[in-house]
């Protein structure tokens, strides 16, 4: 008896190969066109016409930013540790990348169904502050310096609250495999029981790509343009597409967590023929829109009141809200006992 | 196969970055190294079936801990040629510390035994087909409760000591009163005036510190 070839090593690697092409190649596209979707909303909302010169409607604006990226000089500061300020814009897109393995967009739809997807996906979102910390400390410049240490602080501060809204999640799931709490939202979204930390893991969401109104790592009025500075061409590029790929990454854990996933709103025939990607991508567009919309309409906060809350409101908010969901899950006997 | 290929690669690159968080010389590149040790350690525990605990070790030692090492140890102004200086006075003493600790090792080594029942473990790492993070629960919260609050206690104990070592009230800090500032109306803080020609506006009473909060 012969193993099917796709049951074979080799089969599984080429197996897994050809799914992560499936998954990131659309994600690049997906990259390039959300930064011409800021433009083209931010555009709407201040009145303006936003990117309409290349090709029809501006379409084409994205590769035209593309080509002009790399044909730019790359310049290297002196004084800078040159290994690791080439490493650190490779950190951040990388992790904005293979957060993905884990993300269903579909039933089984992932490129690893493990177990552990939801710890996954917030190991790999508190790794992303270190590509932000290394390029301000390897460009050897204050500014770019201030901004990681900013930076640093922030993320770190709303992660703790981040954490403990998924682990309401996954108490109301009962399940720490990402399929699982999609295939539990069947009847209701985690969004509707949970709706004062789905805000919160939103805004901390905001604070943990760095997008406004949380930018002070970047925050041009004072530190110039924060921990990349000193960067240019391609390995500020890719700075660039990592911040539009974590906010991607951010509107699908969302998605995934609060808003059913790839599940139907409706949950009858003429929407359940939709396919569920469709689905899945239409939540991430909406929550994307989100993101740019906050981004034109708040101004920064300030650095002390950025702290302020998220550890005096954040925090105890969500630490409040898990011991009572804990408390009812388990007296109203719906706690999922493995 | 792969598993076995992936374990030699992973072992390897994390004994190589011990060795390069003792041996370079920049200490932001050991603390890098150190994360990249944490990593691949955690990489390791995957490779065992332990994976809550791998992402555990990813989330809290790379993602919390290393962020404030790092931090720390770029805010360090380290001058390297006195970092040197004392080396040929102190390498006797660092050379027969390491010769203890390596003799102690080998002595550790060579009376290693694993248990019988060690050996069947090893092939099942969580009993009953159940995942790792509902075996490693069951555990906790039932045969080691004591142990595990006693520990959570301990790490309280360390936290509020944290802050009462460290917090102070500067009285001249600026911190704001946030409730206060949004319970204000206009009237405690604008006045309009029409001022006569010549004459400009009289200056409003001082305020002291606390009313203008």
């Amino acid at each position: 008896m012969t193993m099917p070839f796709w049951d074979t090593d080799t089969g599984i690697v080429i197996l897994t190969l050809l799914k992560t092409l499936a998954l990131v190649v659309p994600l690049l596209i997906g990259v390039a066109y959300l930064t011409y979707f800021e433009r083209k909303v931010m555009g709407a909302i201040q009145l303006r016409k936003g990117p309409n010169v290349v090709g029809p409607f501006g379409l084409w604006q994205p590769f035209a930013d593309a080509i002009k990226m790399l044909m730019k000089e790359t310049i290297l500061p002196t004084g800078s540790d040159k290994v690791l300020f080439i490493l650190a814009p490779m950190i951040t897109f990388g992790l904005a990348i293979i957060a993905w393995a884990v993300m269903p967009v579909n039933n089984g739809w992932a490129i690893a169904n493990i177990n552990v997807g939801v710890l996954y996906l917030f190991a790999v979102s508190s790794l992303g502050v270190y590509g932000i910390i290394i390029a301000g400390w390897a460009s050897n410049s204050k500014y770019a310096f201030l901004g990681a240490l900013r930076s640093a602080a922030q993320m770190v501060s709303y992660e703790v609250s981040m954490g403990f809204v998924m682990v309401t999640v996954l108490i109301l799931a009962g399940s720490q495999n990402l399929n699982d709490i999609v295939l539990a939202q069947k009847h209701l979204w985690f969004a509707i029981p949970l709706f004062p930390v789905f805000i919160i893991f939103f805004i901390s969401g905001l604070a943990e790509t760095n997008r406004a109104p949380f930018d002070l790592a970047e925050g041009e009025s004072e530190i110039v343009a924060g921990f990349f500075v000193e960067y240019s061409s391609m390995s500020f590029g890719l700075f660039f597409l990592g911040e539009y790929a974590n906010m991607i990454l951010i509107s699908g854990m969302t998605t995934t967590l609060f808003l059913g996933g790839w599940l139907s709103p409706i949950p009858f025939a003429p929407f359940t023929m939709i396919p569920g990607p469709l689905w899945f991508i239409f939540k991430v567009l909406i929550c994307l829109f989100v993101f740019v919309w906050v981004r034109a309409t708040l101004p920064r906060l300030r650095y002390d009141q950025l702290m302020a809350l998220g550890w005096k409101v954040f925090l105890p908010i969500s630490l409040v809200y898990l011991v009572l969901v804990a408390g009812v899950m388990e007296y109203s006997g719906l706690l999922a006992h493995a | 196969m792969i598993a076995n290929l992936a374990f030699y690669l992973f072992s390897f690159i994390l004994l190589a970055s011990a060795v390069m968080v003792v041996t370079s010389r920049n200490p932001v590149h050991a603390v890098l190294f150190l994360i990249l040790g944490f990593v691949n350690a955690a990489v390791l525990f995957l490779l065992t079936g332990a994976e809550f605990l791998a992402f555990i070790l990813a989330i809290v030692y790379v993602g919390a801990v290393a962020v404030i090492f790092l931090f720390v140890v770029m805010m360090l102004d380290v001058d390297f040629v006195a970092l040197n200086e004392g080396f040929q006075r102190y390498a006797p003493v660092g050379a027969l510390v390491a010769l203890i600790m390596f003799i102690e090792l080998a002595f550790i080594a060579g009376n290693w035994a694993i248990a019988p029942a060690g050996g069947a473990d090893r092939m099942f790492p969580t009993p009953d087909n159940v995942t790792s993070s509902v075996a490693l629960g069951n555990l906790l919260y039932t045969s080691y409760l004591p142990v595990f609050q006693l520990s959570g206690i301990v790490l309280l104990v360390a936290m509020i000591g944290a802050i009462v070592l460290t917090h102070r009230d500067r009285k001249r800090s600026l911190h704001q009163n946030l409730s206060a500032q949004h319970a204000r109306d206009p009237k405690q803080t604008l006045a309009l005036v029409n001022a006569p020609l010549g004459q400009g506006a009289a200056l409003p009473a001082k305020q002291t510190h606390e009313e203008t909060l």
